[in-house]
């Protein structure tokens, strides 16, 4: 176990990769520089320029690269800076990579990851704050992975980089430089396993990537015993361990920093009331933005994030 | 009959079987034999042809929405190509990419495509992994003079040179951009000086003499295996159907198919191989060889399965695969 930011989980489990598999490389703009948050530092002069490719300001072609890199075998990290900039590569992405399988009737594989740091991150506004993971969900043939800590992302890199899908990481950006204890092997994520963070009978809390700190001290401070369930995957995702929670809670909140307009909490609600019926749930809320885009102005910003305080007072009306 | 003729025949014959599949894909589409869309690549086989005869078999392509003659001049078997026409099991892909999709990565035909230009960073990708595992195999990247209005064009161009990867960008000018024409959505002096302000250099050639693209493609193809640095063919040709199976092109000029067709591939490459002494029983029976090849393959079409209901579930992803609902 040793303390470390994200930012070195996430350089230290690309390193172990790379090391392991010879054919692992990442291409992005200004990956040589350690990226833009430091995730890859130190893997330009461990591994050089071949394999840590630095590209132009071109992102249908950073993720166009990457997907034919990955049909003749080899397997690259794709990063996109934020994920604000998969929108010009969305044909790459969506057309393109997560379709190669398919419609070639198997012949192909896309094995590759796109990093995808998102969410709200002090004063970006609305070109850089995006939280839009759940966009992705609706596309098959990707995975879509939100860790929420630097174990599950150092975990979801492992995984991404070994599976023969393609993998979509959604980084969580506010937290670069938050420190946590990193356990010193980190065995690859199981997509579609929640985690609990936090156990109690009297409400279910499902929750992923960039929330979940907010969650945590919200349910704290509330008062109330819940289950705060880490979804850390949205495709797939572990219904299952939804649909206990509210069986025994009864009560079910949702809370996402993006919007709650088409957001993934809809899809985990509706499924949650197929599997177990309308009748035993005696209270549902959803939490997260309104249908704007993220705001400049600090205090503008302040009134679309997630804070502890809005989460303790959610569910204190959830358990009213 | 003087000298050897085996690679002017063998040239003859990739058109003519590129010729033939898209006549007999034709017609069974008008009768209603399969549905979606079918883009004919009919007066444009002399590219694809003499290109893929100067690849090797580890070298790569990537196609575009025209894309059965690209596979047929790289060795894709034509049976399962047939097949893939009518969506049936025996389909290159199984019947779940039909004729926009066809692909046969077995021979390095790395897909068609339905996004004009989505080629283009695939190619250069497919190049930049090879380079990285050491292979000096080449991607030849076919798309058409629309592609060349779209980003992903410029980027591509750029990222090949920039990187040094062995590309060679093969623009098949068909003169349309779906059912206009490029010269009236385009400026500038064209796709190849496009890609000399990239630094990328090449020729712009009469696309439809087999014998003229086959010498530049193979000093190209040759080029870039040696450098490892792309380049580019400008191949000049003509879109003898409309954009797709049913654009009856309307909108084309008056004796300007009429002018094509004096300049159809065929006739000149047969012309010029019974110039040069070849017995005209010799292209015939080419001829008659490759009608009775594609009639087979589509009566063995024709019989051939659907794929099994459950095979709309396969390969999407292994983590989270669908399920009926």
């Amino acid at each position: 176990m040793a303390l470390m930011s994200f930012a070195e989980a996430s350089a230290r489990a690309m390193a172990e990769e790379m090391r392991r598999d010879p054919t692992v490389w990442v291409l992005g703009e200004d990956v040589r520089h350690g990226g833009v948050f430091g995730q890859y530092k130190g893997l330009m002069a461990e591994f050089g320029g071949t394999r840590v490719v630095d590209t132009p300001i071109a992102e249908a072609t950073i993720m166009g690269a990457g997907l034919g890199a990955a049909l003749v075998g080899t397997r690259p990290v794709i990063e996109m800076r934020i994920a604000d900039f998969v929108l010009p590569a969305m044909d790459e992405l969506v057309n393109q990579i997560a379709k190669a399988r398919y419609m070639f009737g198997g012949q192909a594989r896309a094995a590759l990851v796109v990093r995808m740091p998102h969410g709200l991150l002090k004063g970006s506004a609305a070109q850089h704050s995006q939280t839009i993971e759940n966009w992705f969900v609706n596309v098959p043939g990707l995975v879509v992975l939100t860790p929420a800590t630097a174990t599950d992302l150092a975990a979801a890199i492992a995984f991404a980089i070994r599976a023969d899908d393609p993998v979509l990481i959604f980084d969580p950006k506010s937290h670069w430089k938050t420190v946590e204890d990193v356990p010193d092997a980190v065995a690859p994520l199981v997509p579609g396993k929640a985690v609990l963070r936090r156990a109690g009978m009297a409400a279910t809390v499902v929750t992923w990537s960039q929330a979940l700190p907010a969650v945590l001290a919200g349910v704290e401070a509330s008062g109330i015993a819940a289950d705060v369930i880490d979804l850390v995957s949205l495709w797939p995702w572990d219904r299952a361990a939804v649909a206990a929670s509210v069986r025994k809670t009864g009560r079910l909140m949702v809370v996402q920093e993006g919007g709650i307009d088409g957001g993934f909490g809809n899809d985990v609600i509706a499924a949650t009331l197929e599997d177990i019926g309308p009748a035993a749930l005696k209270a549902v809320r959803r939490l997260g933005a309104p249908r704007i885009p993220v705001p400049f102005s600090p205090p503008l910003e302040a009134a679309i994030t997630l804070t502890p305080e809005r989460v303790r007072d959610a569910l204190r009306q959830l358990c009213a | 009959m003087a000298g050897n003729h085996d690679r002017g025949l063998a040239l003859y014959r990739t058109m003519r079987r590129i010729r033939v599949f898209e006549e007999v894909a034709l017609e069974a589409y008008r009768n209603g034999e399969f549905p979606g869309f079918l883009h004919s690549s009919i007066g444009q086989e002399a590219i694809p042809s003499g290109v893929c005869a100067n690849l090797r078999a580890d070298d790569r392509l990537t196609s575009t929405h025209r894309g059965h003659g690209h596979g047929l001049a790289k060795g894709a078997a034509v049976d399962p190509m047939m097949a893939e026409l009518y969506g049936r099991a025996s389909g290159a892909c199984g019947g779940k990419g039909g004729s926009m999709h066809i692909a046969d990565f077995s021979v390095g035909m790395l897909g068609a495509n339905g996004i004009v230009s989505g080629g283009l960073p695939i190619a250069v990708g497919a190049a930049q992994g090879l380079k990285l595992i050491g292979s000096d195999a080449v991607v030849a990247c076919f798309f058409g003079d629309g592609a060349t209005n779209r980003g992903p064009f410029l980027e591509a161009l750029n990222w090949a040179a920039l990187y040094g990867l062995r590309v060679l960008f093969v623009c098949e000018d068909n003169t349309f951009s779906a059912f206009t024409y490029t010269a009236g959505t385009t400026a500038g002096a064209g796709p190849l000086a496009r890609a000399r302000s990239c630094g990328i250099d090449g020729v712009s050639i009469d696309g439809n003499d087999v014998a003229v693209v086959d010498e530049a493609a193979r000093t190209l193809v040759d080029q870039v295996r040696a450098t490892g640095q792309p380049a580019f063919l400008h191949a000049r040709t003509y879109r003898w159907f409309g954009h797709t199976a049913t654009d009856m092109a309307a909108y084309r000029r008056p004796g300007e198919l009429e002018a094509a067709k004096a300049r159809d591939p065929l006739i000149v490459q047969a012309q010029r191989l019974a110039s040069e002494g070849v017995d005209p029983a010799t292209i015939a029976a080419i001829d008659a060889d490759v009608d009775a090849e594609m009639a087979r393959a589509r009566d063995r079409a024709r019989a051939a399965p659907f794929p099994a209901v459950e095979a709309a579930l396969a390969d999407v992803q292994d983590a989270g695969a669908p399920t009926w609902l």
